[in-house]
């Protein structure tokens, strides 16, 4: 499992000047949120895509959907890096010319959430008890019972994602598909 | 508004730019936009190769500082362009490639000569456009030079499908444009620009380093005038050779792998770095955890993401070189009087370069690189357009041909293409007619697009190509002597062809030169010449570049040869 920190209070990456990027501090790798306006149109998608392949940024999730408005997408990323490749990252976004806007999101003043399908082994009744159990413990909805599996939907924050995968783990995941973090500035924070 | 087919309302869109010439070759899927062509105010000129038609834009480009234009078929013709267009973009060149493609229906079906030109162009295009129907070609070629041209240039693809060169509509020509998601920085932020100041003003051993923005936004008067109200030693990148005159009294020509080496030993012992218009690429400064270190670095650029990409700075004033110089020029006049012409720094310059002067490894041959790229600037006039091919000609020109004229100098410098020289001079001399253009060439790269010898000679675009032969892909054979024990692979090219011959057989004129007097001759029979000379310069395999900071090593580690 890989630990989450969640990434230091601020609301741009962008330091007006370049920073001592040498310092300590920056080398620190944390979980960064960023949302970028995208021009709802073919071929953005793998523009932005291919720019985090050409120069090997490595990216945890990105989800990408419909918005408020018509003609524009929303693209969640989650990334651990250090601040320097987040610089990065934000600066090579925002050169391209699809790429309406780019931002940080502060973690804390944000909400966000990841979405999960799991689907478990459970053919004796112990299990399928405890699974269903755990599932209303944790706010998940089962979505199909079969004789030999269980699904569940989950909706949280990675880290909570990540402990209901961990507890039920030794049950047998037979399939998992997460769709990667959603997020919303809070309130009237822009 | 006015009905028109969709090729036509890309020709007239193109006129409305200001377009003067453009460089292709018609294939099935352009048809169309060739038929349009016809009635065309602009030249046309006719290429043997598509890769030398984007060649020959981002040579008109590179002088005329606007964009260069070249057409290409669907499929092939398409593909042959992409290693002119990622030429131009890894030299921030402005170019527009207006490709075919089979027709809308057909895309995704694998049709004949269709290729997904929009998805190989994508890392090497700062845009790629496909407009799906007739009405949007006005204003997709109203944007597309928009983008090539304006921030940090770059080339842009305009892929345009048979049935939407063919289909007609009510065409509306935009006379502004604006995209959302684009909006390249022009002025500096001024309390960046008042920090430069201040370091500037107190550091003792400042050292201007000029890259390719400079010559880019044409910011020649205002480097000069900052370099002479500081009295700061100006080297430059590779990229940036001739944004400063190289006889000036501060000048100090290129740093980096084959640079100068007073210029990359002075670089080493300054206490400032401005940085204008350049990228800190590894060729320039070696090792990037070792270069400038423990000095101040201020860095100037258009492109915010150069910011800390490759070299973390301390101050960083992003924004067009041009303004940014101008007005850094101002602030440092209320504060500063124009300096003394002996202080110890600038003595120090003038030590490096009479040590290195002493140093320098001259062959004892009569007719040397270094004797021949002499020779060649005491005769050419200095207003004259020099461009390279790439290799051990590139380098030499690079460290023994002095650039005097701002803005006469351009090579393939980021992609480092073969190739690209003498096409790249043909599209300088269509910009520039009324100068003489050189192509300081090698002979393994001329043998690359030779075959627009063709399009010098018919189109009366006579260019001079200054051939160092020394039968080798030199370069690559210096690498094999001096990593590799000797052991050659590859690099022979033999006496063939007889480029004199080749010459010779397109209408062109050619001569060979074997002594220093032989060579003399012939450039000024080349500079009376109406068509194009090719110069066949008999230069020893043998001969390396010198000096040479060798790949994964710091500009301290360079090695002289002496």
């Amino acid at each position: 499992m890989k630990k989450r920190a969640l990434a230091s209070s601020k609301t741009s990456a962008m330091p007006k000047t370049a920073s001592p990027i040498n310092s300590a501090v920056e080398k620190v790798n944390g979980w960064h949120i960023l949302s970028a306006m995208l021009e709802n149109k073919p071929g953005v998608l793998f523009r932005v895509t291919n720019l985090f392949r050409a120069r090997n940024f490595n990216i945890e999730s990105i989800t990408v959907g419909l918005t408020e408005q018509p003609d524009l997408s929303r693209m969640t990323i989650t990334l651990i890096s250090d601040e320097r490749t987040l610089d990065q990252l934000i600066k090579q976004l925002r050169k391209l010319i699809d790429v309406v806007e780019v931002k940080v999101l502060d973690a804390e003043k944000t909400v966000y959430r990841e979405l999960a399908l799991i689907k478990m082994k459970a053919e004796d009744p112990t299990t399928r008890m405890e699974i269903t159990n755990f599932a209303s413990i944790f706010r998940a909805n089962i979505l199909d019972i079969g004789k030999e599996t269980i699904t569940v939907e989950l909706t949280g924050t990675p880290d909570k994602i990540d402990a209901f995968k961990n507890l039920v783990d030794h049950f047998g995941i037979a399939q998992l598909a997460r769709t990667g973090v959603s997020a919303l500035p809070r309130g009237r924070e822009q | 508004m006015v009905e028109m087919i969709g090729a036509k309302a890309l020709i007239q869109a193109l006129e409305k730019e200001g377009v003067d010439i453009v460089f292709g070759l018609p294939g099935g899927a352009n048809l169309p936009i060739y038929d349009a062509l016809v009635e065309a105010k602009f030249r046309h000129i006719l290429v043997r190769h598509e890769q030398s038609a984007a060649h020959m834009a981002d040579g008109y480009a590179r002088i005329k500082r606007k964009a260069g234009v070249c057409f290409a078929t669907s499929g092939p013709g398409a593909t042959n362009l992409i290693t002119g267009i990622a030429t131009a973009y890894a030299d921030s060149s402005p170019m527009i490639a207006v490709t075919g493609q089979v027709p809308t229906a057909m895309i995704g079906k694998d049709a004949f000569q269709e290729t997904d030109i929009i998805g190989v162009a994508n890392p090497c295009t700062k845009y790629a456009f496909q407009p799906r129907s007739p009405i949007e070609v006005p204003e997709t070629v109203k944007k597309a030079f928009y983008i090539a041209e304006s921030g940090r240039p770059g080339p842009v693809l305009i892929d345009i499908p048979k049935d939407v060169q063919q289909g007609s509509a009510d065409m509306c020509f935009p006379e502004f444009i604006k995209v959302r998601g684009y909006s390249p920085v022009i002025d500096a932020d001024l309390s960046q620009l008042g920090r430069a100041v201040e370091i500037l003003y107190n550091a003792e051993r400042p050292i201007i380093m000029a890259g390719g923005g400079v010559i880019l936004s044409g910011a020649f008067s205002e480097l000069q005038a900052l370099a002479e109200i500081l009295m700061a030693p100006v080297v430059t990148t590779f990229k940036g050779k001739g944004s400063f005159p190289e006889n000036h009294p501060l000048a100090m020509g290129p740093i980096g792998m084959h640079g100068h080496a007073e210029a990359n030993k002075m670089i080493l012992e300054a206490d400032c770095i401005l940085a204008v218009g350049a990228r800190f690429s590894d060729r320039s400064v070696g090792r990037y955890d070792e270069f400038g270190r423990g000095m101040n670095i201020i860095h100037m650029d258009v492109d915010p993401a150069e910011i800390g990409k490759n070299k973390s700075v301390d101050v960083a004033v992003v924004g067009d070189v041009k303004s940014s110089l101008r007005t850094l020029v101002k602030m440092l006049s209320k504060v500063s009087v124009r300096r003394d012409e002996n202080t110890p720094w600038l003595k120090r310059r003038k030590e490096l370069i009479d040590h290195y002067a002493e140093t320098i490894k001259d062959y004892a041959r009569d007719l040397t690189s270094r004797k021949a790229l002499k020779k060649l600037r005491e005769i050419l006039p200095a207003n004259s357009i020099v461009t390279t091919e790439v290799g051990q000609c590139q380098m030499w020109a690079s460290l023994h041909f002095d650039v005097i004229s701002p803005g006469t100098f351009f090579s393939s410098t980021g992609l480092g293409t073969m190739g690209f020289g003498f096409p790249a001079s043909i599209g300088a001399k269509a910009a520039k007619s009324d100068v003489h253009v050189v192509d300081i060439a090698g002979d393994a790269s001329f043998n690359m697009t030779e075959n627009s010898l063709a399009v010098s000679v018919l189109d009366q675009l006579p260019v001079i190509v200054f051939l160092m032969n020394n039968y080798m892909l030199g370069m690559v054979a210096q690498w094999q002597r001096t990593f590799y024990n000797r052991r050659y692979m590859g690099v022979h090219q033999h006496s063939c062809p007889d480029y004199a011959k080749i010459a010779q057989a397109y209408g062109a004129q050619g001569i060979k030169a074997q002594s220093l007097s032989e060579l003399e001759l012939a450039v000024r029979a080349a500079l009376k010449s109406e068509i194009a000379t090719v110069i066949d310069i008999t230069i020893d395999p043998e001969e390396d570049v010198y000096p040479f900071v060798v790949p994964g090593t710091g500009l301290k580690d360079m090695i002289t040869g002496s």
